[in-house]
């Protein structure tokens, strides 16, 4: 069990397990993960690709049940919803406008209208987004939807929100760009999150701590502290040499698993080759 | 070295500081293209101008039979009687109306049983077989049954259009539904929609495409089964009209029906255009 330090855990995972039922027998995607994330804090899971860790994000999001143990949000205010996820890939509604989207969450809980201008309006103008508040998705480029879907997350003020690899279809610019952006709005809420990619120069970047995955089942294999002060620089911080050292380590621990990962596939691979 | 002459080739070489050069010359490609575009809308014009004139020609000399084919310009003028006596307006209002009800009749539940069939499995494992089991059974055959079901009154020709109208629109809205992104579910249950907003806010306008193909089949077969229903058992609209036209020889009246009919499905196909770009703008500058 790995304990919060000083602040209270906000999301609590106790010995959580997911196995799916396919054609060859029981999968186990995910295996007893105890973890506790502090209120306020930014985590990010890294691991391989098939490790578990987007099943684990479903289940915190409720859109996956647990087959063992529990997973609890903590709640601090009855009128809130519990969690709010930026999906990976174009998640957006193509039939409604950017502005539509980003109100979302709060339309579906009849929130009254001026709070919905005022909140979609704020976050609209935090994410660039104000000019397009009219315009329809297939208008707009991935990083700009990208960008609707944090809105739309952000302005739902949920208890804690839930990253599913939301950059990784962008390039390299647009990517950068918008881990600046998701950092210097977070920083203003300040909510937990919990942030799940494959890359581990986006967890250092973003994230607090970091909890690295093994491959499949998913297990806890390491979590690591990142020392690095905020308000955070993506580029200037990328340039100090602590950072290529974290990077690098972390990497030292995640490529035995990656390197798993890959003669899993290739026993599955010759296994079906026989 | 690549010789070309300006003239003929975009690609040409020029002399610069003594060494060749390839240099790309823009054509005048899009005048050109601009008058084929005209043109072959005047094309699509003359074939028909064409044809009735050769039609005309004939039925003027004789050459063929005008007890069945009358000419255009007698046709016109029966058109103009129709229209002033007030026969035609009254038939086609009639039939419009007949069509109105029974598109109401038909998309509105094909649509509410399409979406729920296409959001929950267990009601489209149940309902699934009865819909395509009964969908090539051609419509026009029962329409005895509805007759003698529903009577020779205004409901029967409402209710066959209205199952002329159901089928294609039920059948394009499960589709619909189920094409779109399974995401998009997700993004309804984690940011709280309730099981009608599920509905209104995703499986109505994600599916809105599909349906608005499935409406224009429908009003296709609306249209046809209209006419069919006319003939048999009314005393008024434009397919009686043709009936009533066929029984007393009156070759002109049933050639003014026919060609009110095909400007009836014209016009519809323009409004049900104009509804579905109204209703998906996120399409229209696709």
């Amino acid at each position: 069990m790995i304990a919060a330090q000083a602040a209270p855990a906000k999301i609590r995972f106790e010995s959580v397990g997911k196995t799916f039922e396919i054609r060859s027998g029981p999968f186990v995607a995910v295996d007893g993960i105890n973890l506790d994330i502090a209120a306020g804090s930014f985590f990010v899971i890294v691991g391989p690709s098939g490790c578990g860790k987007t099943t684990l994000l479903r289940m915190a999001a409720g859109l996956e049940t647990p087959t063992t143990g529990t997973i609890t949000i903590g709640r601090d205010r009855s009128d809130r919803p519990g969690n709010s996820m930026i999906f990976q890939g174009d998640s957006i509604f193509p039939w409604m406008t950017v502005y539509d989207n980003a109100a979302y969450g709060l339309r579906m809980r009849n929130a009254p209208a001026r709070e919905i201008d005022e909140v979609v309006g704020h976050y609209l103008s935090r994410t660039g987004l104000t000019k397009f508040a009219k315009a329809y998705p297939h208008q707009l480029s991935g990083g700009m939807k990208q960008r609707v879907s944090i809105a739309r997350a952000f302005a739902n003020d949920p208890e804690v929100l839930l990253m599913d690899e939301p950059f990784s279809a962008l390039d390299e610019q647009n990517k950068t760009l918008l881990q600046e952006e998701l950092l210097r709005i977070w920083e203003e809420t300040k909510k937990t999150v919990l942030f799940i990619t494959h890359s581990v120069d986006e967890a250092v970047t973003l994230g607090d701590k970091i909890m690295v995955m093994t491959a499949q089942p998913g297990r806890a294999k390491a979590i690591i502290d990142v020392p690095f002060p905020r308000p955070r620089k993506v580029l200037e911080l990328r340039a100090t040499p602590e950072y290529g050292e974290l990077v690098y380590n972390i990497w030292g621990q995640l490529r035995d698993e990656v390197l798993a990962a890959k003669a899993g596939e290739a026993a599955d691979a010759a296994g079906a080759l026989r | 070295m690549i010789a070309a002459s300006p003239e003929s080739s975009s690609v040409a070489t020029d002399p610069i500081e003594g060494a060749a050069a390839i240099v790309f010359r823009g054509t005048e490609t899009r005048k050109r293209a601009l008058s084929q575009g005209t043109s072959e809308r005047i094309m699509g014009v003359v074939a028909p101008i064409g044809v009735f004139a050769l039609w005309e020609l004939l039925a003027d000399t004789h050459l063929i039979d005008t007890r069945f084919f009358p000419a255009p310009s007698s046709i016109v003028g029966t058109f103009g009687t129709l229209i002033a006596n007030g026969q035609l307006g009254a038939n086609t209002l009639i039939s419009l109306e007949r069509l109105f009800w029974g598109f109401l009749l038909g998309a509105i539940p094909a649509l509410v049983i399409g979406l729920t069939m296409g959001l929950y499995r267990p009601v489209r494992t149940l309902v699934e077989p009865l819909i395509l089991g009964t969908y090539p059974v051609p419509k026009s055959a029962i329409l005895p049954l509805i007759l003698l079901i529903f009577g020779l009154g205004e409901p029967s020709k409402i209710v066959m259009v209205a199952i002329g109208v159901f089928y294609p629109v039920v059948i394009n809205t499960v589709s619909g539904v189920l094409q779109i992104p399974k995401m998009y579910l997700d993004v309804g249950h984690n940011f709280g929609a309730s099981r009608w907003n599920m509905f209104t806010t995703i499986a109505l306008p994600g599916a809105l495409p599909f349906i608005m193909t499935g409406i224009k089949l429908g009003a296709g077969m609306g249209l046809i089964l209209i006419a069919i229903a006319e003939m048999i058992g009314a005393q008024s609209g434009l397919g009686y009209m043709i009936w009533n036209a066929w029984q007393i020889l009156s070759v002109n009246t049933m050639y003014v029906g026919l060609i009110m009919i095909a400007i009836l499905g014209f016009v519809l196909t323009l409004a049900i255009n104009e509804i579905e770009r109204l209703l998906i703008p996120s399409r229209q500058d696709r």
